[in-house]
Parts: C-alpha cells; sequence; structure tokens
C-alpha cells in the first residue's frame, strides 16, 4: 500500500492578528502570514517554491502571493474551490506534491476577511436558486447555518442529543480561548449563557454558531529530509483522508447547502474513511493526545467524536458532556479556542494548533506531552482530516 | 428583493434543462419524479442519469406526494430581507412513503412551528406564487 507516512513534515507556522476588522486587505493578511511563516522555519523566500489556498468567498490566489513575496520561481500550486472541505485536504495534497518532487517547500495558507468581506454566514451574498440551491433557496433555506441545523435536529431525532450537550462545545471551546492571546472571544461563557442565548435557527442557538472573523494563517512544509535541519521539531503529516460518501449529493452551492440523497443525515464520511485514515497512520483512536475537530457549528464536532470512533454512534453527545473534551479530559479538542472562540479562519487554524501543540510551543495552552493529533475539516456527506505527530 | 412582475417578492427557482419538467409537473399541480426505465429507481433531484445503473433511459412519473418529517428547522434569523419578514418560520426535509428514497425539501404549512414533530405525516400543497411558478409545500396530513 502506497503511503505518505512521515515523508513531509510541517516546518513553519504564521499567523495574523485575528479580529473582527482587520482595516486591511485580504492580500496583506495573507502575504504577512506567508512570511511569517517562513521566518519561523528560519528560511527565506528562496527556499519556498510551491503555494497552495482554498476558498469560497474572500481569498486570493497563489499567484498573487508570490508576486507580493518576490518569489523567485512558484513551481507548483494550486487554488482549490473548496470550503472547509479544504481545511485539511489543502495540506494534503501539498504534501503530495513534496513527495511527487513538484515542488520542495511548499507554503499553504487561508486568508480571508471573513466578516468585514464576504461573510460566509450569509450576510450580504445573494440569493443563488440554480443547480441544487433551486430545491431549498426559495423556501427560505438560505445559509449554512440553516443547513447544519437541519443536521442537529435529525441527530436529536435519532440519538436523544440535546442543545445543553450542544452548549458544552461551546463552553469547552471558550475555556480553551481564555488562555489563547489571539482568540477573538475570551470572555467566560456559561451553560446558562448558552441556553439563554437568542436563537438563530432552531435547534441551533447564537453560541452554536462560530465567529466571522478577519485574518490569516499559514504553514510551510518540506521534505522530512529537509525538516530535521530546521529550526522547530518537525511535525509529521502520518496519513490524510478527503473525499465523499455514495449519494453525498451536491454538498453545497454557493449560499447553503442540501443534502438530499444522503442516507442518514446525522452520519458522516468520515465514519467511512476513518479505518484508512488511522490505518495508515499506524494508530488507533485511543493514540490520539489532542484533536482540533472542525467547529463552525457545535453539532460537528459532536459527530465526528462518534464518526472517526472515539466514542459510539449516538454517544458524543453525552461524551462532550462528561468533560472528555476538556483540557484535562480523555482528549482534549480545539485547544485554542476552536472556530466558535479563536476564530473562524475556515478551519485552517486548527492545522496550526495542532502543530504547536505537537512542537510544545502552544504556551499556556500546552497539552502536556501531545504526541499525536487527529485535525478535520468539514464532515458531513463529504469529509477531510489529517494525523500528525511530533 | 426586488419585486418581480407578479409581486412575489422571494427568490424564484431558475429551472434548468434537467428539472425543467419537475417544475412544470408542479405547475400542473403534480409532483414528478425520474424513473428509470432499465432497473426502476427513482430519484430527486432530476438528474440526467440512474445513480443505479447509470442508464441514461427515464420516464416522469407522477408520486403521491405523501411523506414524513425527516428533520425540520425553524428559522429566527435571516440575513435576506425577503425572508426576515416571515420568522419564525419553519423549513423541513420531507421523506415520501414511496418512494421511500426520495426526500424533499419545504416548507411546512398549516401548523404552527412547536407542533412539528419527527415523523409527522404530510402532504403536498401547491402553491402558484406566480403565473408562471408554483411551489410545492407540505402540510399535515389529517
Amino acid at each position: 500500500m502506497n503511503n505518505l507516512k512521515d515523508k513531509v513534515a510541517i516546518v513553519g507556522l504564521g499567523w495574523t492578528k485575528f479580529s473582527r476588522n482587520s482595516g486591511v486587505s485580504v492580500k496583506n493578511l495573507a502575504l504577512e502570514s506567508c512570511k511569517n511563516a517562513i521566518d519561523d522555519a528560519g528560511l527565506t523566500v528562496k527556499d519556498v517554491d510551491g503555494i497552495a489556498t482554498y476558498n469560497i468567498g474572500d481569498s486570493v490566489s497563489p499567484y498573487v502571493v508570490a508576486t507580493g513575496l518576490g518569489l523567485p520561481e512558484l513551481r507548483w500550486n494550486i487554488e482549490y474551490f473548496a470550503g472547509a472541505n479544504g481545511a485539511t485536504s489543502t495540506l494534503l495534497t501539498a504534501a503530495c506534491a513534496v513527495i511527487g518532487g513538484l515542488a520542495d517547500t511548499v507554503l499553504i495558507f487561508r486568508a480571508m476577511n471573513g466578516r468585514t468581506g464576504t461573510r460566509l454566514g450569509g450576510a450580504g451574498l445573494s440569493l443563488n436558486t440554480s443547480g441544487v440551491e433551486q430545491y431549498c433557496v426559495p423556501y427560505g433555506l438560505t445559509t449554512f447555518p440553516q443547513a447544519v441545523a437541519m443536521i442537529a435536529r435529525r441527530h436529536m431525532i435519532k440519538y436523544g442529543t440535546t442543545s445543553r450537550q450542544m452548549g458544552a462545545v461551546a463552553v469547552t471551546c471558550r475555556d480553551n480561548a481564555a488562555l489563547n492571546e489571539r482568540a477573538v472571544l475570551r470572555s467566560p461563557l456559561s451553560i446558562e449563557d448558552h441556553q439563554n442565548s437568542k436563537m438563530i435557527v432552531d435547534p441551533l442557538r447564537l453560541y452554536d454558531c462560530c465567529q466571522e472573523t478577519d485574518g490569516a494563517c499559514a504553514v510551510l512544509i518540506t521534505s522530512a529530509n529537509r525538516a530535521k535541519d530546521l529550526r522547530h521539531t518537525p511535525v509529521y503529516l502520518m496519513s490524510g483522508t478527503h473525499g465523499a460518501g455514495w449519494q453525498s449529493g451536491e454538498f453545497f452551492g454557493k449560499t447553503t447547502a442540501f443534502w438530499p440523497e444522503w442516507d442518514e443525515l446525522s452520519d458522516t464520511y468520515a465514519k467511512t474513511m476513518a479505518p484508512e485514515l488511522f490505518g495508515k497512520a499506524g494508530i488507533t483512536p485511543e493514540d490520539v493526545d489532542v484533536a482540533e475537530l472542525y467547529d463552525c457549528f457545535t453539532i460537528e464536532p459532536i459527530v465526528q467524536l462518534e464518526d472517526f470512533g472515539f466514542c459510539k454512534k449516538g454517544e458524543g453527545g453525552a461524551f462532550v458532556e462528561s468533560g472528555a473534551i476538556k483540557r484535562d479530559g480523555r482528549l482534549p479538542i480545539n485547544t485554542h479556542g476552536g472556530l466558535l472562540s479563536e476564530g473562524y479562519i475556515h478551519g485552517f487554524n486548527h492545522v496550526l494548533e495542532a502543530a504547536s501543540q505537537l512542537r510544545g510551543d502552544a504556551d499556556a495552552r500546552q497539552i502536556k506531552d501531545a504526541e499525536i493529533a487527529l485535525v478535520t475539516g468539514y464532515c458531513g456527506p463529504v469529509a477531510n482530516a489529517v494525523i500528525l505527530r511530533r | 428583493m426586488k419585486k418581480n412582475s407578479s409581486g412575489h417578492e422571494k427568490p424564484l427557482p431558475q429551472p434548468d434543462p434537467d428539472s425543467q419538467m419537475f417544475w412544470e409537473g408542479c405547475k400542473q399541480h403534480k409532483l414528478l419524479v425520474q424513473r428509470c426505465k432499465k432497473c426502476g429507481t427513482h430519484w430527486f433531484p432530476p438528474d440526467s442519469m440512474c445513480h443505479m445503473c447509470q442508464c441514461r433511459d427515464y420516464e416522469w412519473v407522477e408520486v403521491e406526494g405523501k411523506g414524513g418529517v425527516y428533520s425540520w428547522i425553524v428559522v429566527y434569523y435571516s440575513p435576506h430581507p425577503a425572508f426576515s419578514r416571515e420568522v419564525p418560520y419553519a423549513v423541513s426535509y420531507v421523506e415520501l412513503n414511496a418512494p421511500k428514497s426520495i426526500r424533499m425539501c419545504g416548507n411546512i404549512v398549516n401548523c404552527k412551528n412547536e407542533d412539528i414533530y419527527a415523523g409527522m405525516p404530510v402532504e403536498v400543497v401547491f402553491d402558484d406564487v406566480t403565473p408562471e411558478v408554483t411551489l410545492p409545500r407540505w402540510k399535515p396530513t389529517k
């Protein structure tokens, strides 16, 4: 079996400030995060020969970033038209480019004025009624929160999952964000605050929804061989998967999502791909020390914990409510505060947090002896995830 | 949002070559789906090939339009003016009784939002929102 295990490593991390109003262009954010990642690795722009990114909404292309940084040559690049299915799979694709010799050292970034530019929550987006959206938008199913609320309701119907259980995810993320200076929301949040917050789309309340954010982050990857001579402890890519299940449907449109053909809305493709993901890494879920789980809405980590095998199907709600996902729990998740509280950089900030944890430089957020991390992007009828180790 | 010529203020479906028959059917108050002539599989949304046997030979057949609530949401906040005036409103995925494999999205009408429950029996009603466009919606089955 072909395997990319341990052949590529993350060697540099770069962030911009995360805010609700950056006051600068998306290009400015992209360049700053990329330069910070190059500096962090102790390299120069002359060492970089590949760039990858993904987007729906705000972004800039690899060519623009290559020009802005003054790269001597861009040997390989890709701009993946993707929402959160690009969150970890863009890293995976770039790793394949390094293994295949298309580039030696690749920047992967996500830059967006997600609050002051294109708001993926729906505000300001013009409604689309062609393609799959002709069957849902005319009825007022027009935004991503509404599409995911349909999944949350289905999970409640099938397994008795409660709003309080979803709230436990929000509270855990906020507790973690209190330790993270980069986080957009750090003030304390109680389960009562969650329960008293206004309904956005029943069953999702305000604090079930992530924070639209302005900001950017970037990582630099290179071959494992080269990585060991660089400044930081290399963070190796053990495995990754990215795909879709049978009848995943047209999983998203321009403004919302609708999955009429997916067999069971409370299941995700993660269930199908997890054996390959863990198998190729040569580990089991029990070996994971920290998990950065895509949390655009609080139901997402719950279904992922089930489908990646950290608890039984249907027990995700009880699992998060038990405290198992807290910093001192069985499986700490979203140690930076997640998209719910650190900010929504389309899930790519999860990759950087995992790498920080594995390098051991996560400051007050550090989970002791973290050696293996699972990072996920959106998981529904389509799913993507990577496993990293130090 | 601009009103269209007939005063309907909400976005209307844009039929394409695959979906034209479905919307034509709605206009005639018939719920039409496609059926594969080779293996008999029904499917929705409209497509040009059978997902089971890849046959491209299909026919449009009328279905009864009765089903149950598979999942539902109640929208309390909409960023879009056309819908923000109507909150709170309910949208449901309806699973048809026959063929069972088909789910459609639509509003639940003639029912209070708080009375909707999982599996609630519903049936299609046709709402002629403009002279050109009819939207299927769903009401509780008595």
